[in-house]
């Protein structure tokens, strides 16, 4: 019994450590998502945290942040723009690149080895080396603001890292499967179809999560290649324009960002596996 | 390799990926070496004028010096985090809560980052009911309010803590993995042989540990070269605070200077390409395995 109580002594900075870190860590968002449901007089007149005080008190909580900015503040628009840039941009890289590591993985063509080589290299080169030239040439080609510039632009810098996951996730799978079916008369393509892209779902679920986050939450491509008009920006360019214009107005920014956030969000709690996995595979990305 | 034939198959697999990558990562790269030697709008060759701008100029010190503020705090903390936490979460019954909590961030963009941190960080003058939480503790236990992002003293760290925020779940969960990897018997036999838990981290853990800590310290310096989106939304580089991709972002965008901003990505570029080879150099070595 005092042996138990001694360890259980012990054990309290072990405690406070790790429960100050989550504490440290989620203050923050949940001050964000309070304030995002109050009115702007309690806003700006008292601390979020003083609703811990009456929290039942009806009338303090409103919805009215989320109308304000959905339509007035234009994030409902920038919502829709989200979505339209993301869903392409997810699935095209993915397409693209699972034909080029099919290839890397299970076919022989001069050059392969050098070829790959080059696409690990390519993994790390930062975004900011592509900007300038990629810029100029849309201007030419009137893909300046344009949603398929922007699904492009995202599928070319997807493009290494999801070539090279794949690549390697390909290459493991056994030697057997492609050659029975070959026997029996398949072609490379049925291949692909029927035996390569089946058993590859975990491997295509994570990267398209990662992916799919990835470009949500892009800043610098957009705010490059797409600019900040209304009828183009996506949230996190509309939401970082508001930070400038809104000022001290934390009701309705407050509320911004959290509709920035909750596709994210919903992801991350539904498929926290994939999720993590996901990022864990796109670290390396540049 | 299978169906060594029709040679040229392989390639109408490869076409569609090898346009892209031309058009979109080699065709740029050696497009912005090239206007990294020209004036602003590219018309007039002008040698190595500005790589001299870009090391000697005023504007671009700063941004150096934060870079490398960035690099050492930013980095030492998010694997420093990382690792305590993948070290002691293990050892609670709240360790999957735990974890989902400090690898939330990871999900939220790093504009929405800004605005969660902005707010923590907002200033109201003295005697002003304070209503970011930061100023509030402070005030509370009877100190000024400080203007975190306006502050040049402190508003680079306040600014790298929120990197640290969006960042630590990622350590957090590589290095716990690895720390998962470790046999429990050997930590159980440094328990028995009479090793404190401390020894038993230096002396057999954090060994076994140090190729992972590697690979997560690289690829957070890669991160902290290209840090833009914290700065942009929350101080846009003022008061001190500029690093090197918003600077080239101005360059870009304010000044329209595209040599300068060529430069300046050629400078973030010659800073990654050794982490470059060391990638290449490793898949290399797992590729005589196979």
């Amino acid at each position: 019994m005092i042996r138990r109580v001694e360890t259980t002594l012990a054990q309290v900075p072990l405690h406070l450590i790790l429960v100050g870190m989550a504490l440290a860590w989620f203050i923050p968002t949940l001050g964000l998502l309070i304030s995002s449901f109050r009115t702007q007089d309690a806003v700006l007149s008292s601390g979020w945290w003083t609703v811990f005080r009456n929290p039942f008190l009806a009338g303090q909580f409103t919805l009215e942040n989320y109308r304000a900015v959905l339509e007035a503040q234009g994030m409902g628009r920038a919502f829709v723009n989200s979505i339209i840039i993301t869903v392409p941009a997810t699935f095209l890289p993915i397409l693209v690149a699972a034909l080029a590591a099919y290839a890397f993985a299970w076919m022989d063509f001069p050059m392969r080895r050098t070829l790959f080589v080059i696409v690990v290299g390519l993994l790390v080169v930062p975004l900011q080396m592509t900007l300038i030239p990629i810029l100029r040439l849309y201007n030419r080609t009137h893909l300046a603001g344009t949603f398929p510039g922007i699904w492009l632009a995202h599928t070319g810098y997807g493009l290494p890292l999801a070539v090279y996951l794949l690549r390697n996730f390909f290459a493991e799978i056994p030697r057997d499967l492609f050659e029975s079916a070959f026997l029996d008369g398949a072609s490379r393509w049925t291949a692909f179809t029927h035996i390569l892209l089946p058993l590859s779902v975990p491997a295509l679920a994570s990267l398209a999560i990662f992916q799919f986050i990835w470009v949500w939450n892009d800043l610098l491509v957009a705010l490059v290649y797409l600019g900040g008009t209304e009828k183009v920006a996506p949230l996190t360019v509309r939401l970082s324009s508001l930070v400038n214009s809104l000022g001290q107005n934390w009701h309705l920014l407050t509320a911004a960002a959290f509709i920035s956030m909750a596709l994210p969000l919903v992801i991350f709690f539904s498929l926290q596996r994939y999720f993590v996995r996901g990022i864990l595979a796109g670290s390396v990305k540049g | 390799m299978l169906h060594k034939r029709r040679d040229w198959v392989p390639w109408l697999y490869m076409a569609p990926a090898l346009l892209i990558l031309g058009v979109y990562l080699v065709y740029p790269i050696v497009g912005t070496v090239y206007y990294s030697f020209f004036d602003k709008r590219s018309e007039h060759f002008v040698g190595w004028a500005n790589y001299k701008w870009a090391l000697t100029s005023k504007v671009m010190h700063i941004a150096f010096r934060n870079n490398i503020l960035w690099l050492i705090f930013f980095t030492v903390f998010v694997v420093g985090f990382g690792l305590v936490l993948a070290v002691l979460a293990d050892r609670v019954r709240y360790e999957s809560p735990l974890k989902s909590i400090i690898f939330l961030p990871m999900a939220i963009s790093f504009v929405g980052a800004g605005v969660i941190w902005k707010f923590v960080y907002a200033y109201r003058p003295k005697g002003a009911p304070q209503i970011g939480l930061l100023n509030a503790i402070i005030t509370a236990l009877g100190g000024e309010p400080v203007g975190w992002l306006v502050n040049r003293h402190v508003n680079n760290f306040a600014l790298i803590v929120v990197g640290i925020w969006v960042w630590t779940g990622f350590c957090m969960v590589v290095l716990s993995a690895a720390y998962k990897g470790i046999p429990r018997e050997l930590l159980e036999a440094a328990r028995v042989d009479g090793a404190t838990e401390w020894q038993t981290f230096r002396y057999v853990t954090l060994p076994l540990m140090v190729p992972t800590i590697a690979v997560v310290t690289t690829t957070m310096v890669i991160n902290v070269l290209k840090v833009f989106d914290i700065v942009y939304v929350m101080t846009n580089g003022d008061f001190g605070t500029e690093v090197l991709a918003n600077r080239m972002y101005k360059e870009m965008f304010n000044f329209r200077n595209y040599g300068r901003a060529s430069a300046i990505a050629v400078i973030l570029l010659l800073a990654i390409i050794p982490v470059m080879l060391i990638n290449i150099r490793r898949f290399q070595e797992e590729e005589a395995l196979r």
